[in-house]
């Protein structure tokens, strides 16, 4: 379990910490919970077959807020966030313990049907990944496969909101015919957000959204995100510390499959608590 | 002395040239290999190329132009009237002359010129014989002695044999190209030939298919009429039921294959049914014509239906049973080849599984779909076997399956089995028939790779 070989017990306790005093991986270090949370996560686990890739979890995701959660390759990041919406059910090996809360209800309760909840828990990925099709069916796709339309100019109409929201608008409405593949690399990816957003989703999970993007193209997103926080709640995964200083209001550090610290973004980068994440913000690792 | 020997002989030579050109080259720099240009061997094979290739290429011209050389040589030692003959005559004489030096049956008396003649052909092909082995036997010794002599340690040997592998390797491909052309103009001059008899317009547009022609002309039943569309349009119709079975078979396997079902049955059943495709088609062919044509017509009678006991849907449900693992080993691989993101995209807005597959999949898989099954209908337009043994010989014009139809692949093997003269358009319209087959498959292969090279650039 001591994957930092100075790991000092005890220190964990000490709440008044100075910046990067902390070493024990044992506990997270920080505030898990909110005052109005949307999702709530206890003691998630999460083995890949026998290796487990997550490790005792706990995290609230706060109402209208972002949230990023950043963390060197391989620190289950990703795998935590697919949990939210259980895209981890589509590998054979995963598997998942703890408990996982959405407004009270179990999303892993045996029970539960994961197709309204990914369509109240919407994703999108690292790549871009529109639907060879046109840049109109691949945002009607998910309102007509939940039924969320009462005729055309209803799917008209929730086409051009979740465009318009997505600020992408402007730069296909004459061409919605168009196949989604044939856009940019940043206009595909707005393209996903907004089909995201056409079924209407309370949590929006983004997956190093930016990662295959260009700097223009990302900064268009990061606004995006910002615009979207007042209808929606945002969980982002990225690589880049300075967009999560950006774009997020809390800020979750993950090493190895640990939630090592999380806390206030502005906290996070200005004064860490723990050792390991002082060490990755300032460069030192990661 | 046999041309056998002289290739043995020539491969031994040049495994001996391998073996003095190395070490030629290894005595040039005293054992340092670092100062060669290149490795030891490559001088040996360089060697060995130098003393080989010259001589096979002399012996193949040598035995390409010594029959009509020696041919040439006994028709001028022939009398004169003999000399004289129209050259079909002359083709008699000299076959009879080559009989009579080897042996065989003579179809003429044998007198004293023949005789002559013949002793004069043995004696002259002796000599030449004698002369290609000294010959070649030489070409391959002083080319492998120079090439050693010339040997220097700054000699690019690796560069040299890199490029005659190059060559080999191209010419390797050519003669599988120069292969396929030379079916195709075998086909096209007799052809060529049925179409001098037969107007090309009678053959392709004629509604009635009889190709007994008579030899006597008072023969009973032959009325030799070549009007190819009966054949194709049962080609057609027994194509259409296989394509009826297959594809939705075929492709929900495929479906199921790759996207439902675990790993282990996987392992399990794909080569289960792969081994539909290891079945010869003889095999089929009566499964067809025992179990499957029986079983039709009784079912039809059942139900009050005549089904003729040699049906197009016999053969036809048959033959799309072969073609299942056809479509659905080709639609796996494009359905696998759809990359996993736009699953996830899909599952990630809610989808369903099936609705996933329905309306991002298929979609997104269909060019390579349509691409295997296009295959898959020429795999079944050439289709032989199934269709001699369920489908019928009558050349019946009908749409339905439940009458006996012939194919073109079947009236090719009618018309072409046992003894055949190749003069009558008979024979001649299995040449014609056979040409716009391939016409047919080789344009649908032709759109199928297209379509399937299209949609593989998509995600690449």
């Amino acid at each position: 379990m001591n994957e930092t070989s100075a790991a000092t017990p005890g220190l964990a306790e000490e709440t008044e910490a100075a910046a990067g005093t902390v070493q024990s991986t044992d506990a997270t270090v920080g505030e898990i919970y909110v005052d109005d949370p949307r999702m709530t996560c206890r003691n998630v686990n999460v083995y890949y077959g026998e290796k487990q890739a997550i490790f005792d979890v706990s995290l609230d995701i706060g109402k209208n807020q972002v949230i990023s959660m950043i963390g060197p390759s391989g620190c289950g990041k990703s795998t935590f966030l697919r949990c939210l919406n259980r895209m981890n059910d589509t590998i054979d090996v995963c598997r998942v313990t703890g408990q996982i809360k959405m407004d009270e209800q179990d999303i892993y309760d045996g029970g539960l049907d994961v197709v309204p909840l990914r369509a109240s828990v919407g994703m999108v990925f690292q790549k871009p990944n529109p639907f060879p099709k046109s840049i109109y069916d691949n945002i009607a796709y998910g309102p007509k496969i939940h039924g969320l339309s009462d005729n055309k100019e209803h799917l008209d109409s929730i086409v051009e909101s979740s465009l318009q929201r997505a600020g992408l608008w402007e730069e296909v409405k004459d061409r919605l015919d168009q196949p989604g593949t044939g856009l940019s690399g940043g206009q595909q990816q707005r393209l996903c957000i907004a089909r995201a957003i056409a079924v209407s989703p309370e949590v929006i999970l983004m997956d190093e959204p930016c990662s295959a993007l260009d700097p223009i193209a990302t900064a268009k997103i990061e606004e995006l995100i910002d615009e979207l926080r007042e209808n929606f709640t945002i969980a982002i995964v990225t690589h880049s510390m300075q967009q999560a200083a950006r774009v997020s209001q809390r800020t979750a550090y993950f090493h190895l499959g640990k939630l090592i610290e999380v806390g206030e973004t502005d906290q996070i980068f200005t004064s860490p608590r723990h050792k390991l994440t002082e060490d990755y913000i300032t460069g030192r690792f990661g | 002395m046999h041309t056998s020997t002289l290739i043995i002989l020539l491969l031994g030579l040049m495994s001996l040239a391998y073996y003095f050109g190395r070490k030629r080259s290894l005595s040039l720099v005293g054992g340092k290999v670092r100062d060669l240009h290149s490795l030891p061997s490559y001088y040996g094979m360089q060697t060995a190329m130098w003393c080989g290739i010259p001589a096979l290429i002399l012996l193949a011209f040598w035995l390409s132009f010594e029959e009509s050389v020696v041919t040439g040589m006994v028709v001028e030692s022939l009398p004169q009237e003999v000399q004289n003959l129209p050259p079909e005559r002359l083709d008699l004489v000299l076959n009879d002359v080559r009989n009579l030096s080897q042996g065989d049956i003579v179809s003429s008396t044998v007198d004293q010129t023949m005789q002559q003649a013949a002793d004069h052909y043995t004696s002259l092909m002796s000599i030449s014989h004698m002369a290609l082995f000294v010959v070649a036997l030489s070409v391959a010794i002083l080319a492998g002695l120079w090439a050693q002599r010339t040997i220097t340690r700054e000699q690019r040997a690796r560069n040299r044999v890199e490029k005659a592998i190059n060559f080999f390797l191209l010419s390797s491909s050519t003669l599988a190209i120069f292969t396929t052309v030379g079916i195709v103009l075998s086909v096209l001059f007799e052809s060529v030939r049925f179409f001098q008899q037969i107007p090309v317009t009678e053959f392709l547009f004629g509604l009635e298919w009889s190709p007994q022609t008579a030899i006597r002309p008072d023969q009973v039943g032959s009325s030799g009429v070549f009007g190819s569309v009966p054949l194709f349009a049962g080609t057609m119709l027994i194509t259409l039921i296989a394509m009826i079975v297959a594809v939705p078979i075929g492709l929900m396997s495929a479906i199921y294959m790759a996207e439902y079902a675990s790993k282990h049955f996987r392992t399990l059943a794909k080569p289960v049914l792969e081994v539909l495709a290891g079945i010869p088609t003889v095999v089929y062919g009566f499964f067809a014509a025992l179990t499957v044509a029986p079983f039709f017509r009784d079912l039809g009678t059942d139900i009050g239906l005549t089904v003729s006991s040699e049906s197009a849907l016999a053969a036809g449900v048959v033959m799309g049973i072969m073609i299942i693992p056809f479509v659905s080993s080709l639609s796996d691989d494009v359905i696998n080849a759809v990359p996993q993101a736009m699953r996830d995209g899909s599952y990630g807005l809610g989808a369903t599984r099936s609705e996933t597959i329905r309306n991002v999949i298929i979609p997104a898989a269909l060019p390579g779909i349509v691409g295997g099954v296009l295959l898959a209908v020429s795999r079944a337009i050439g289709e032989t076997m199934i269709v001699v043994m369920a489908a019928g010989l009558s050349a019946n014009l009908t749409a339905n399956p439940l009458e006996a139809v012939t194919t073109v692949t079947v009236q090719i093997v009618t018309l072409l089995v046992g003894d055949q003269e190749f003069d009558s358009a008979k024979t001649l319209a299995a040449f014609a028939l056979a040409l716009v087959l391939f016409v047919i498959t080789l344009a649908l292969n032709m759109i199928a790779l297209h379509i399937v090279r299209k949609y593989r650039e998509q995600y690449e």
